[in-house]
């Protein structure tokens, strides 16, 4: 990776920090589960829970974490998993080896009605696996890790999660079964396949993956040619773990592109819009851009039937189409750094200097809408912190430094039997790994 | 109209739908007495019958059109012409509220005049009934006559107690609103497009049950005369046939409309408590009632091949009820075509008319023209509305075609940000690393119109490159296609060519 002005060292190291910081502090030390964010009584996302155990090794590393109380956060976590109620049931943890999206943080049972979530599901095992790579000594704490994620990852069943479909379902509830959310076009998807591919135990069908990519639209967009997704964190979650440079999947083999090149595309196309800034909102221009899914201000009055909605809370923001109100997002620009480090920091320095207000306690709020400036011309801005934002920023920035993440994943055989089985080749996947894939 | 049916409050007999009336179903009619065979017999007096009347009494043909009910068929009468007629009342209501968006004011004193929508609905409507209607018909040559059409043998029918011979025989009866099987429906009521337009009364709250076009068009067109409108649809995205892009900015335009949206909801069950329709609806594990004055459903279409005795002549049909037909529109019996909704999967009243000359060139000039050969375009008017044509981005994928769409939003286009309609797309499908299209999505105010032009491209194998060099009066949203266009032809400076273009420039 190329070296960048020390004054840009310094601030991704105190950003990096302060986003990793958010994990020991919303932890439950007695079963390792994580807060989706820092508002009160927040409950666990399991999504967060995963992005907690990537960041575990990155801490040690980073030396701000000792190894072993690392492997204990690591540990706790999973016992709870392997222990968790697995019944299925309205209060349980999980079902099939997936688990619900949201938790209560103390008791670890479901709540808020929450899906078995396929996608979230992925993300923690992800890090699981993450853990497990990193922590590779003999000693006996962290033997038990590594056999704890191998039995967790080999309990899920990807196959039940087709239910006999072409493509994987993207939830399911005790009460109602599988849910129809559809899974057209391209989206955060590519881990949760190459882990469903690459099990042992309950692997999904190849041509599962290619029946979802004949969903996928190749576009030339603003003069930029890119598999078309909306929210920028649709061009990252599977990115952070994986690293795509170089390697290939049918559909990128035929548009002589790859994922990690369409995620600088999606970066460009951003910009773009930001500049072009069509919905004339305030703010917006070619170094302050960052649509994606994140917190923004919300105008719902549940007691009022068929109000007019302008803002929209908690939302997948999207470009060019919407829904855009505004909302940005600093944490989606940040974690673009490994795609465009050349576009994303003067971006990033940008935001922070017009919008100091964005950083709170040295980390980012998920969204702040500069429209909606109060009397002394400060964004509103979105309260606390999330989990998700966090993490991804933090593993973000720690492949741009390092590449350590993606080394992680690179050296596991699951994840790559995974994608040599979606059909990716080329890049580091043709070439052996460095100590014997695990 | 089914004894189920809302009964909506009565219609005046005023003098647009005497008109009408008169047109469609006259008075006193009498059939003719059949004189002979006829070369061409066609049973169903919708679009798709007329036009083939139309064009086989041209031809010299003897033709006899047989209608049940009322010539004109769903388009006319209940679907197409006072669907946008209503409309384009809730648009001028919409864009009224919109004002201020155009540095205008609003209106002082506008109050939503739901009857004098109703009666210019009639009104239009008698006015276009004037074109199809069965004198005129009978003047251009055609036998027509009212009454049921049974098939007799595979060269007779009866209607109304006459014996017709025929050489040849149409099927163009069209197809009819599918009615959910939702208990407590029937008893409590509802509305569907053959009986809204008969409305008086604006339904302080509507249910609209069914995401495909009839229903957002009209859970739009509803909200915007000030009805309380919610949208049910039994699947996460809205019309079912569109892009993901073009159903999510609907779902967008709808929550800004300020309709109730519920994507993935089903209705359980209806039941009447002090007047109101109470309706049980299911969100995966979300279950809540909705109080609503009145219940719009109908999602989907029935076939009309009841009472024809098909089965006895050899013509069979698909499990949903549609007359199976070939490339060339030929049933089971060779003798026996059909046309239009009865048969095609695009109910289109332009897929129907299209169809149905097809049929009757294929019957009687011994032609062989194929129904797969035929571009259809379709739209969907909403606001903005979504149109379609050729193939979209998911079937070329299933076919292995590769495929590269060139997509230009419309807030890149002048006039659509002089006009602030900068919803929408224009997205132009090609085949990979070639200008040959295969089809697009447009979603835009005026996308209907502006489909029109691709459809032209497709069917002169135009490609891109020539649509770049036709030069669109500026500024118009149909610009949206050259920049198409423009954005395919810049592909094509690849690094080499552009070198060679500064080879020449520098000599």
């Amino acid at each position: 990776m190329a070296q960048f002005p020390p004054v840009d060292e310094a601030l991704l190291d105190q950003l990096q920090r302060a986003a990793f910081e958010y994990f020991p502090k919303a932890t439950n030390p007695l079963n390792g589960l994580v807060a989706d964010n820092s508002r009160v009584n927040s409950p666990v996302s399991i999504a967060v829970v995963g992005f907690a155990l990537a960041a575990y090794p990155v801490g040690v590393e980073r030396g701000w974490m000792r190894r072993d109380d690392a492997v204990q956060c690591v540990l706790a976590a999973l016992r709870f998993f392997r222990h968790s109620d697995q019944s299925g049931s309205s209060t349980a943890t999980g079902f099939k080896g997936f688990y619900y999206h949201f938790l209560d943080i103390d008791a670890g049972a479901r709540v808020w009605h929450s899906e078995l979530s396929m996608v979230d599901t992925a993300l923690l095992i992800g890090g699981m696996l993450a853990a497990s790579q990193y922590f590779d000594s003999t000693s006996s704490d962290e033997s038990e890790l590594r056999a704890l994620v191998d039995f967790l990852y080999r309990r899920v069943d990807w196959q039940w999660a087709q239910d006999g479909a072409d493509t994987i379902r993207q939830g399911w509830k005790p009460e109602c079964g599988f849910l129809h959310y559809g899974w057209e076009g391209y989206s955060e998807a590519i881990l949760l396949y190459a882990l469903a591919l690459g099990s042992p135990t309950h692997p999904i069908a190849g041509d599962c993956y290619r029946k979802w990519t004949l969903t996928y639209q190749w576009e030339n967009l603003y003069d930029i040619d890119c598999l078309y997704a909306g929210p920028m964190f649709i061009h990252q979650f599977s990115h952070a773990w994986i690293d795509f440079r170089g390697i290939r999947d049918e559909f990128m083999r035929e548009k002589r592109s790859d994922y990690f090149e369409n995620s600088r595309s999606a970066i460009c196309i951003q910009r773009e819009y930001a500049r072009r800034n069509p919905r004339e909102f305030a703010g917006y221009d070619e170094n302050c851009w960052g649509l994606s899914a994140c917190d923004g201000p919300s105008d719902e009055r549940p007691d009022l039937p068929n109000e007019r909605r302008r803002l929209y809370g908690y939302a997948a923001r999207s470009v060019p189409y919407g829904p855009d109100d505004g909302t940005l997002s600093v944490p989606c620009v940040l974690a673009s750094l490994p795609f465009a480090p050349e576009i994303v920091l003067p971006a990033v320095r940008s935001m922070l200097t017009r919008f100091p207000e964005t950083w709170q306690e040295g980390r980012l709020a998920s969204g702040f809408n500069p429209t909606l400036a109060d009397t002394d011309g400060h964004a509103w801005v979105s309260a606390g912190h999330y989990g998700l934002d966090q993490g991804i920023v933090l593993m973000m920035i720690e492949n741009h430094r390092s590449e350590r993440l993606w080394q992680l994943t690179r050296e596991n055989r699951h994840i790559r039997a995974g994608l040599h089985e979606a059909g990716f080749r080329g890049g580091w996947l043709q070439q052996s790994s460095s100590a014997g894939a695990r | 109209m089914s004894p189920r049916d809302e009964a909506p409050a009565s219609v005046s007999a005023d003098a647009h739908e005497c008109e009408r009336v008169a047109n469609m179903l006259p008075p006193g009619w009498h059939n003719p007495q059949p004189d002979g065979l006829y070369q061409l017999a066609i049973i169903g007096a919708g679009p798709a019958g007329i036009a083939a009347a139309e064009l086989a009494a041209s031809l010299g043909a003897r033709v006899a059109l047989i209608e049940r009910t009322a010539i004109g068929g769903v388009n006319l009468n209940t679907g197409s012409v006072p669907s946008k007629t209503l409309i384009r009342t809730s648009r001028i209501y919409a864009d009224m509220r919109d004002a201020p968006h155009y540095g205008a004011d609003i209106p002082v004193g506008v109050d939503i005049d739901f009857v004098a929508a109703m009666q210019r609905v009639r009104r239009v409507r008698a006015r276009l009934s004037r074109d199809d209607s069965a004198r005129r018909l009978t003047a251009a040559g055609v036998d027509v006559y009212f009454g049921d059409a049974r098939f007799v043998t595979g060269d007779t029918l009866t209607v109304d107690g006459r014996t017709l011979g025929f050489r040849k025989a149409l099927i163009t009866t069209g197809a009819r609103p599918h009615i959910p099987n939702i208990p407590g429906l029937a008893q409590a009521g509802y509305l569907t497009d053959e009986n809204l337009f008969e409305l008086t009364e604006l339904p302080r709250r509507l249910l609209v049950i069914g995401g495909g076009p009839l229903g957002c068009e009209q859970a739009q067109a509803f909200c915007r005369l000030g009805a309380q409108t919610t949208i049910v649809q039994n699947k996460p995205l809205f019309l079912g046939q569109e892009e993901r892009d073009a159903a999510q900015i609907l779902s967008e335009a709808f929550v800004r409309d300020g309709i109730e949206v519920r994507l993935n909801t089903t209705a359980l069950a209806v039941r009447m408590t002090s007047g109101a329709k109470l309706v049980d609806l299911l969100s995966d594990d979300y279950r809540d009632t909705i109080g609503v004055d009145a219940i719009l459903t109908g999602a989907g279409r029935t076939p009309n091949v009841e009472g024809l005795n098909l089965a006895a002549v050899g013509i069979d049909c698909h499990a949903g009820g549609r007359i199976r037909v070939d490339d060339f529109m030929r049933t089971g019996n060779s003798n026996v075509y059909a046309a239009g909704d009865v048969c095609l999967e695009n109910r289109f009243v332009d897929a129907a008319t299209a169809s149905a000359r097809i049929a009757v060139q294929n019957a009687l000039l011994r032609r062989n023209r194929r129904w797969s050969a035929v571009v259809v375009p379709s739209c969907t008017y909403t606001d903005p509305e979504i149109a379609r044509v050729g193939l979209s981005v998911r079937e070329a994928n299933r076919l292995g075609i590769p495929v590269k769409t060139f997509t230009i939003p419309m807030h890149e286009i002048d006039r659509a940000v002089t006009d602030s309609e900068t919803a929408g797309f224009v997205k132009v499908h090609v085949r990979g690393r070639t200008d040959r299209i295969l089809g697009a999505t447009i979603v835009a105010r005026h996308a209907g119109d502006m489909i029109n032009e691709i459809t032209l491209a497709m069917v002169a194998g135009i490609g891109l490159r020539t649509l770049s060099c036709v030069l669109h009066a500026y500024p118009t949203q149909a610009e949206a296609i050259r920049q198409a266009a423009d954005a395919y032809n810049r592909t094509r400076l690849t690094p080499r060519v552009r070198s060679r273009l500064l080879r020449r420039i520098g000599s």
